[in-house]
């Protein structure tokens, strides 16, 4: 039945799959002097969230506040204000919650750690266990037939149980 | 033993899982809700027209000397509707004194809507273009922002305005700030 599917489909699937972006991105013309401007601003409407649709940044949403956020950045934009004035001018009215890539601070302290103690916890992982290994190698390397005190004990006891006579060789054992 | 260690993944995977379950089903827990940079802040400054009168010019210093709550609708908002008789009944009954914030409004329909459906405003500012909408973070109709009587923002609830809110939330601050000289 798989094979049924019709070159028309699979035009349709992969339109509608291409096309998606393109219905959600918004349309939208803002005149800019110069490039510079432009890139800021789009850098902006990247990194910054919508405080009604979330999970949708600026340049994503049509929702009305994302509209006047998006003529608000223009503005600054155009007027030459810094990096700075215009986050501080989104955080001070929605909270660090506009920020995609929020301050460390002790609120978002353990966002910003947990990669690093997670990479840290792995790496001691590794090195505990590859030592351990390699330790138990090098036991085997020196005396293959150490045992530990329980193999010896038990070994014992089995040797007790079964007296070494009736044991004309080794590989008999197995038979 | 070493056998059970093979399970602690699962097991964290088990209480994470709970956790974020109970998490969710906890009564009054709105994801949508964003904690309000303003808080302990004074309202933004702005100078804007009443409502009912535009000759009257409104600031800050109008929203001072009492506990109150500033409340932000606009006659497209259909929350703002189903909000409505309970501000009217906060205003007459409880004594409540609440300032309204048209925003973003045809003026005409937003003087409409309280001739019909009561004024339970003191005063109500009139933000056209939504400039002091904006200031204040607002990202969705209706919200209702409680001041002291220095005219700073205390509390934030974003959404209606209800019974429950007032009584579990609201109220208690209320009584509090009344409290404060």
């Amino acid at each position: 039945m798989k094979f049924l599917i019709s070159r028309l489909q699979l035009t349709v699937f992969f339109g509608l799959l291409f096309s998606t972006p393109m219905v959600l991105a918004v349309i939208e013309t803002y005149e800019f002097d110069n490039d510079v401007q432009r890139q800021r601003y789009n850098v902006f409407i990247d990194e910054l969230r919508c405080p009604k649709c979330q999970n949708q940044n600026l340049s994503g949403s049509n929702s009305p506040i994302a509209e006047d956020l998006r003529r608000e950045l223009h503005r600054m934009v155009l007027e030459g204000q810094q990096d700075r004035q215009i986050i501080d001018f989104m955080v001070s009215r929605y909270g660090d919650f506009v920020l995609y890539r929020p301050p460390v601070d002790k609120n978002t302290i353990l966002l910003w750690g947990a990669p690093v103690i997670l990479l840290l916890v792995g790496l001691i992982t590794l090195v505990l266990y590859v030592r351990r290994q390699r330790a138990g190698q090098q036991v085997i390397a020196l005396d293959p037939l150490r045992l530990t005190a329980d193999e010896q004990a038990r070994l014992d006891q089995l040797l007790a149980r079964f007296p070494v006579e009736s044991f004309s060789g080794k590989n008999q054992v197995n038979e | 033993m070493e056998r059970f260690k093979l399970f602690i993944p699962l097991a964290i995977f088990f209480a994470m899982a709970a956790l974020f379950f109970v998490m969710l089903q906890r009564e009054g827990y709105n994801p949508q809700e964003l904690p309000s940079a303003l808080i302990d802040r004074p309202v933004p400054t702005f100078k804007l027209p009443a409502l009912k009168d535009a000759g009257r010019q409104l600031t800050p210093n109008d929203l001072k000397g009492d506990v109150a709550l500033l409340n932000v609708w606009a006659t497209w908002c259909v929350s703002c509707r189903a909000e409505h008789p309970f501000l009217m009944h906060l205003a007459n009954v409880e004594k409540m004194t609440i300032y309204g914030l048209d925003y973003k409004d045809e003026t005409r329909e937003a003087i409409r809507w309280l001739a019909s459906l009561g004024d339970p405003y003191k005063f109500t500012i009139n933000d056209e273009e939504g400039r002091l909408g904006l200031d204040l973070g607002v990202y969705g109709a209706p919200e209702t922002y409680l001041l002291d009587r220095k005219g700073v923002i205390r509390y934030k609830h974003v959404g209606v305005l209800d019974e429950k809110v007032w009584r579990e939330k609201i109220k208690p601050l209320v009584d509090h700030l009344h409290k404060e000289p």
